[in-house]
């Protein structure tokens, strides 16, 4: 147990959990945007949607490593190439929920917005995003948990990260280096995963909790 | 940079080759086919079948662990939020932190053991929820009828209920199995063998050809093995194939 400690305790600690934690932020900021971006322009085509729904349905079928490798051609050894990797992890989950939400927006709601004189627009901003949002959270939460545990791969292509303790313990042999590195990330992807899992709670619109509620969850 | 590789060329032969190697390399195809038809019984089809063995092996463990938990859940419902949360804690934690610590566990070591318990470990959520979703699914109607007509509990479960929610069951093995393909490629990390032998072997060699090679059989893997537990799953829902016809 002292042993672990002593490598959190190292100068270039902080450095790799902040390498970890920023390459992960990065790439799920850009695969969110560029998965919502997506998923509205093809949210008022029924074939856009059905593409997107399945480009994202094979991306997810592609492992980390496999992205991680596929990308490392193309930009070689280094931040670029993880950074590149996971963006593209994180987009499918945000694309796929997003596009299957905002289409699922009943119509008869949809008819009510355009009644009140609302343009295509303001139906898409202030109905269908807030109506789809819990889903499309839970695509993000699903995205960032993802990314988190595949920034421990980055290491392969250089990309630095929690990763680099793993590896540096397991060719040395030093179980305590390994270990350390193994609970950091762990513990990081928990934090991720009960963190979001909050903020989704948080960001339901109180009219679903309350429609939520009456089905009785 | 340049003078110095032409002085060592000039000095070591066993180096030029080596360099000449790497000019020859830049020059080659994206798939070298040759490489892949030499390497194919030796290499490729070993880590394939390897593949197979770490994922399939695992649903199966999972599967014969998630059927009575589920069943077990479904009648204790009290059990649900605490199972579902320990078992997304477990799937949460990164694959290769997981190869890591299960490795230093005295009595597993490197080799396929590690990852088959990890990968356990993962599709223990997905399986469980969809035990007790189809379960829940079967209308209580039906469970009465069963009554009615005599059954026991257990005839009841193995008869009725079971059945009833398999297509849901076989569901969540289609999610778990695209799942654990893609992860038991980290497996090569401590020696489980797999595809992920062969993309990192690519990677740190910087030969494109072995990367899309254990990249698109992996992928391959998981999209065909997807379709097939469709294809099981609409067999296994005779009755909505009726409806739909």
């Amino acid at each position: 147990m002292d042993r672990i400690l002593e490598v959190l305790a190292r100068p270039e600690y902080p450095d790799l959990l902040w390498r970890h934690v920023s390459l992960s932020a990065a790439a799920l900021a850009i695969g969110t945007v560029i998965a919502l971006v997506v998923a509205m322009l093809v949210s008022r085509s029924p074939l856009g949607a059905f593409v997107a729904i399945n480009v994202g349905n094979v991306g997810r079928a592609v492992p980390s490593l496999a992205i991680l490798a596929l990308v490392f051609p193309l930009f070689g050894f280094g931040f670029n190439t993880a950074l590149v990797a996971l963006t593209a992890l994180a987009i499918p989950p945000i694309l796929i929920n997003a596009s299957t939400a905002l289409r699922q927006v009943s119509l008869q709601v949809i008819d009510a917005a355009r009644g009140m004189g609302f343009s295509n627009l303001q139906v898409l901003g202030r109905i269908r995003v807030p109506i789809a949002a819990p889903v499309i959270f839970a695509g993000i939460r699903t995205s960032a948990v993802q990314v988190v545990a595949s920034a421990t791969l980055a290491t392969f292509v250089g990309g630095g990260g929690l990763g680099d303790l793993i590896v540096e313990g397991y060719s040395r042999g030093d179980n305590y280096i390994m270990l350390a590195g193994a609970f950091s990330v762990a513990v990081l992807a928990i934090i991720t995963e009960l963190g979001f899992g909050g903020l989704e709670r948080a960001l339901t619109p109180k009219g679903l909790k309350v429609a939520q509620k009456r089905r009785g969850k | 940079m340049r003078p110095l590789r032409v002085a060592r060329v000039d000095s070591s032969p066993g180096l030029a080759l080596v360099l000449q190697d790497f000019y020859v390399e830049k020059e080659r195809p994206l798939i070298d086919w040759a490489w892949i038809s030499e390497n194919f019984s030796d290499d490729i089809l070993p880590a394939l079948l390897g593949h197979m063995y770490l994922s399939f092996v695992s649903v199966a463990i999972a599967l014969v662990i998630s059927l009575p938990a589920g069943v077990f859940v479904s009648r204790y419902r009290k059990a649900y939020a605490p199972v579902t949360f320990v078992t997304g804690i477990l799937y949460s934690i990164p694959s290769l932190a997981a190869f890591a610590i299960l490795v230093t566990v005295p009595g597993i070591g490197i080799g396929p053991r590690p990852v088959i318990i990890a990968l356990v470990a993962y599709s223990l959520l997905v399986l469980i929820r969809n035990v007790v979703a189809g379960l829940d699914a079967v209308p209580a109607e039906t469970i009465d009828a069963a009554r009615g007509m005599g059954l026991t509990a257990r005839q009841i479960l193995f008869g009725v209920e079971l059945p009833l929610a398999l297509p849901v069951i076989v569901a969540g093995v289609r999610i778990a199995t695209v799942t654990i393909i893609g992860i038991a490629t980290i497996g090569f990390f401590v020696a489980g063998g797999g595809l992920g032998q062969v993309i990192f072997s690519g990677i740190s060699r910087d030969f494109p050809t072995m990367i899309l090679t254990g990249a698109l059989l992996t992928t391959a893997l998981a999209v065909v093995t997807d379709f097939l537990l469709l294809r099981l799953e609409s067999v296994l829902r005779p009755w909505a194939r009726t409806r739909r016809a």
